[in-house]
């Protein structure tokens, strides 16, 4: 179970809480967390990442442990503390963004 | 309700303004999906209480949302708008082809004749139909194959920014983009041509007569009468009456040709409205003074609006998208500023009253009469 922190203009949109717990399969990678989170709530697709390409909206940062994860492949394994759901990953928009 | 709702895009959400008689109370609903960048809330001709509103964000990108009870609830439609193919590229500002990428919609225009048919303007400038109540987009794609290649972004961006609807003639479609001119189908949007012959555009043109590339800034036409359309370029105000295929400029006595929106009276075709701004460099208002001109002659000869409008020291914009009419008599006239203020006429313009006077920036005003 993975801890997903959205920002509120997201979780407003999505109709829920501010963070979520989603269930992740192996390999728990960001690609992986961005698809179970979009399963869940498909009004999140194309606002986090782009529909086709998948690739992260410029304005959007992904934040883990105290990190910055925005441009990690997203194939890359998250660390653990996130995996076990000890540590959220926070899903940011970016402070140039407004 | 019966009464008179509108409905206001502004920077940082939209609202809902409702009044039972125009002149008395105003319920001030929102904001709704506060925070989002609204450039366009409208309410389908068919089905009033069916609202389409359309959410954008430079974080989060393009959401729409669908209501059915007229703005009390809302459910997230569908936001994926693919260009047809590859779309190639376009001229950029520095004159250089630059590719073609979806930014956002700035227009929503719901069918006449389907209640689950709704046209989208795009920005990079496009147009996407949805015949199952946006849930779908499809872009026609035979609009950018008409030059595509010159249009170029306007200060706002390449933007598809007005739709109309012939409702005598369900083939014909107008639409109009800045920067690239107006452009009329004649088969449900198939395929296009541009209608821009007799704009000039001395200054920001190379061939200031050109096909396209022209810096539309909104067209109107009144439904009896849709051959005879209504343009706010740039610069200049122009009229065509054979349905765009050519254009003579009517601006007239106004004190500035520049400006943003043009709009027609409900019920007299002739009788059209505009808000002069001083220039291209300067978006305000003339003498600092907040003035709608109407024409009651369809252009030429115009008169200045005044009462209950700021007279001094006013120095706000109108975008192009932010006037309207209702179809009551006396007819409405509602208007939005980038200082947030929505003012309202119940008589033709003749007098105004400021509705709310502290919104964010206002994009886009549409009204609806509730029966």
């Amino acid at each position: 179970m993975i801890r997903l922190i959205l920002p509120t203009h997201l979780w407003r949109l999505a109709n829920t809480d501010r963070e979520v717990e989603i269930e992740v399969a192996d390999p728990a990678t960001i690609e992986a967390a961005l698809d179970a989170l979009e399963a869940r709530y498909p009004m999140l697709r194309g606002t986090i990442r782009d529909h086709v390409t998948k690739e992260r909206r410029a304005y959007v940062r992904f934040f883990a442990c105290g990190e910055d994860w925005s441009h990690e492949p997203q194939d890359m394994l998250l660390p653990e503390a996130v995996v076990k759901g000890e540590q959220p990953l926070r899903i940011v928009g970016a402070m140039a963004g407004g | 309700m019966s009464g008179v709702r509108v409905l206001v895009g502004t920077h940082k959400g939209a609202f809902i303004l409702t009044s039972s008689d125009r002149n008395g109370r105003w319920d001030v609903s929102g904001p709704h999906f506060a925070g989002w960048d609204i450039y366009h809330i409208k309410g389908s001709p068919l089905s009033p209480d069916r609202l389409y509103a359309a959410q954008s964000s430079d974080w989060f990108g393009q959401v729409i949302h669908r209501s059915d009870d007229g703005g009390k609830s809302w459910a997230p439609v569908g936001n994926q708008f693919p260009y047809d193919g590859n779309p190639g590229t376009h001229q950029f500002y520095d004159g250089t082809q630059h590719p073609w990428e979806f930014k956002q919609v700035w227009y929503l225009e719901p069918s006449l004749t389907d209640p689950e048919t709704v046209y989208a303007g795009v920005e990079d400038a496009a147009l996407f139909r949805s015949t199952d109540g946006a849930e779908t987009w499809q872009e026609l794609p035979g609009l950018r194959s008409v030059k595509g290649h010159l249009w170029q972004p306007g200060g706002g961006g390449m933007c598809l920014h007005t739709i109309l609807q012939d409702p005598a003639d369900p083939d014909r479609l107008y639409i109009a983009i800045s920067a690239a001119g107006a452009f009329r189908s004649d088969d449900r949007g198939q395929t296009w041509r541009a209608i821009n012959k007799g704009l000039h555009s001395d200054y920001e043109l190379p061939d200031a007569e050109a096909d396209v590339g022209h810096c539309v800034h909104n067209i109107a036409m009144h439904p009896s009468r849709p051959d005879v359309l209504f343009m706010q370029k740039h610069w200049d105000v122009l009229r065509s009456d054979n349905a765009g295929e050519s254009w003579r400029e009517v601006s007239g006595n106004l004190p500035s040709d520049f400006g943003f929106p043009i709009a027609v009276h409900a019920h007299e075709p002739e009788t059209i409205y505009v808000v002069p701004i001083k220039s291209d460099a300067e978006h305000y208002p003339p003498d600092g003074k907040l003035r709608v001109y109407r024409s009651r002659t369809g252009g030429g000869e115009w008169e200045a609006l005044t009462k209950g409008l700021p007279q001094k020291d006013c120095y706000v914009n109108v975008l192009r998208s932010a006037m309207a009419v209702d179809t009551l008599d006396p007819c409405g006239v509602y208007f939005g500023t980038t200082g947030g203020q929505v003012y309202a006429s119940a008589n033709s313009g003749d007098s105004w009253t400021t509705i709310v006077q502290d919104l964010p920036k206002v994009h886009s005003v549409e009204v609806q009469v509730l029966p």
